[in-house]
């Protein structure tokens, strides 16, 4: 398949406002074909209204939205035909069958008859639905009733697969499943999916976006956002031995190494050590020795990797100091 | 409209396999049944001017009242309460497709639970021995009556679902604003304050709207093309308003 032009999703200075409360406050950003790409944000931070407007259902009240080069505003029906969407708690008929519910959206998406019913198949066997294929949708369990979602978005084969919030309410068996799932997209299909979960979005996504209170605070892959919005790493020691010395120590080893935590002795005199430093490379032997020389008792020496959370964490509460401080610079590119 | 008839065969297809469907249906027989016996027992006691059939479809409010609100009060506020609404509408469907679906489900609905009622005036022209029981033009014209002002009394129900996600709200405008249009709309006919001379269009169009009215002159046999106006005029309105309204929460969600 030969990569058209024109990217999946074109978002440009998205803005919407519910009754004088702000949404999405200029909202921009660019999501090539065969991406998966993660929203990330607390509550509130304007995820759902985004995908909501990304598949027309709401209109925006200034910016553009284009998928594969149509206007969600003036061409709406265009864009339907692109889009897979699962909204946010995956709302589905109770009283149908799960492959009848398939054949009344395949059918609503244009799908021909002929083509409709292998393709049913298909998508069944790919979402493990097809023990429950004739179970009533209202009696499944939130495990199937999420996949059944899943295989709706995915039935028309849309270039565009847009997800809210696919794994909420899954149990850890399941969410395999679905991350297996969205991951087997990948290439194919263009795939939006924001959560809460954020091992989830680190582990499928190719780019994950944070969004909050309406504005793109950071992006870009899982690694590079670690790097630039934390910008150090992370050691943490325990030891024992003359505690007064060890910043002299460490400064030796490494001048921007600092200790940020220290916890309270335990019942052996060990302390717990926070250590941080600016120096991304591997500080670990150096230090181990040096301690070791000076007579300090080791325990355990580990370099911490900075979860996607808290990436997360020092993402937003920049945004929230920037809103604070006069700078406006803030997004990360 | 390509997608009215995928979306009305489902819509038809989930009327047919709900169990609700078949229990409204029987109550409506046997309360419809109970009224038809209680008619027939006038005629046992003493010789009426008018046919059963006649008193039958005089009474077309009352089932009106209860049945248009259970009939439609689901169509559109269960779809926007459980979110599917969302789902429907990012698929390549229009509101318009949406709605005349809905609504013509529930219509087809109607007009057969009412149908079965024919099953009445059989067994009484099967079993009865007098033959000036069965007058057949009262019955027609009652049967077109209740087709056609059923147009107008399910698009009402329709759009007072869409104005609320809550089932029992919808279920009680929808009443409210029938009896409106059925009981209130007679009583300011009968109103002295709209006989003054400057209020006289208004009185015109009152004596217009009259319900009652309608259905006296269809029993007579008078399909008159101003009543057809009325019912055909209403039923667009109703329906135009109960797709603005699904587009207007949208909008303003």
């Amino acid at each position: 398949m030969s990569a058209p032009p024109t990217p999946a999703i074109e978002v440009d200075h998205l803005v919407k406002t519910y009754a004088g409360m702000t949404a999405v406050a200029d909202l921009s950003f660019t999501v090539a074909r065969g991406e998966i790409i993660g929203f990330l944000g607390p509550n509130g931070a304007g995820k759902s209204t985004t995908m909501r407007i990304l598949t027309g259902y709401l209109p925006a009240n200034s910016g553009t939205v284009r998928i594969c080069g149509h206007s969600v505003a003036t061409e709406p029906d265009a864009v339907k035909r692109l889009i897979g969407y699962m909204p946010e708690n995956n709302p589905l008929p109770e009283d149908m069958r799960v492959s009848e519910y398939l054949y009344f959206r395949g059918r609503l998406k244009e799908i021909p008859r002929r083509k409709l019913s292998p393709r049913i198949d298909e998508v069944l066997e790919l979402c493990d639905l097809k023990r429950v294929r004739h179970k009533i949708i209202g009696q499944l369990s939130k495990g199937y009733r999420q996949r059944v979602g899943i295989a709706e978005a995915i039935l028309a084969e849309p270039p565009v697969i847009i997800m809210d919030e696919p794994t909420i309410g899954l149990d850890p068996h399941q969410i395999l499943i679905v991350r297996d799932l969205i991951a087997g997209l990948r290439g194919r299909m263009t795939v939006i999916i924001s959560s809460h979960i954020l091992p989830e979005i680190e582990m499928t996504c190719d780019r994950v976006l944070i969004i909050n209170r309406g504005r793109v605070v950071a992006q870009g892959s899982p690694a590079d956002l670690r790097r630039e919005v934390l910008g150090r790493t992370t050691y943490q020691l325990i030891t024992a031995g003359s505690v007064a010395a060890l910043p002299a120590l460490l400064e030796a080893v490494e001048p921007t190494l600092k200790i940020t935590a220290t916890s309270e002795p335990d019942a052996t005199g060990f302390v717990t050590f926070t250590l941080s430093t600016e120096r991304t490379d591997e500080l670990g032997e150096t230090l181990l020795q040096n301690l070791i020389t000076h007579g300090f008792r080791v325990r355990a020496l580990s370099r911490a990797q900075p979860t996607l959370e808290d990436v997360f964490l020092a993402a937003t509460r920049r945004s929230w100091d920037a809103k604070l401080a006069p700078a406006p610079a803030i997004a990360v590119t | 409209m390509k997608h009215f008839l995928t979306l009305l065969s489902h819509e038809l297809r989930m009327l047919l396999v709900s169990p609700s469907t078949y229990i409204a249906g029987t109550a409506f027989l046997f309360f419809m049944g109970f009224i038809f016996t209680g008619i027939l027992e006038n005629y046992t006691k003493a010789a009426q001017d008018v046919s059963p059939a006649h008193v039958f479809f005089q009474l077309f409010w009352l089932p009106v009242f209860f049945m248009v609100p259970l009939l439609t009060m689901k169509c559109l506020a269960e779809e926007r309460r459980l979110g599917t609404i969302e789902t429907l509408l990012t698929t390549p469907v229009t509101t318009t497709e949406v709605v005349l679906g809905k609504y013509t489900a529930a219509y087809a609905l109607y007009v057969s639970l009412w149908s079965a009622t024919g099953g009445f005036f059989y067994i009484l022209k099967r079993f009865s021995s007098d033959p000036r029981l069965i007058d057949s033009g009262p019955l027609i014209g009652g049967y077109v009556f209740i087709a056609v002002s059923g147009l107008l009394f399910v698009a009402v129900g329709v759009f007072a679902s869409s104005l609320s996600r809550n089932q029992a709200v919808a279920g009680i405008l929808c009443f409210v604003m029938l009896a409106g249009l059925i009981v209130g709309v007679r009583w300011l006919g009968e109103a002295s304050f709209l006989n003054r001379d400057i209020l006289a269009p208004a009185k015109a169009a009152v004596e217009y709207a009259q319900i009652f009215a309608h259905y006296e002159d269809f029993t007579r046999g008078v399909i008159d093309a101003r009543h057809l106006l009325f019912y055909f005029s209403g039923t667009a309105l109703a329906l135009i308003f109960s797709i603005l309204s699904v587009e207007a929460k949208q909008i303003h969600a």
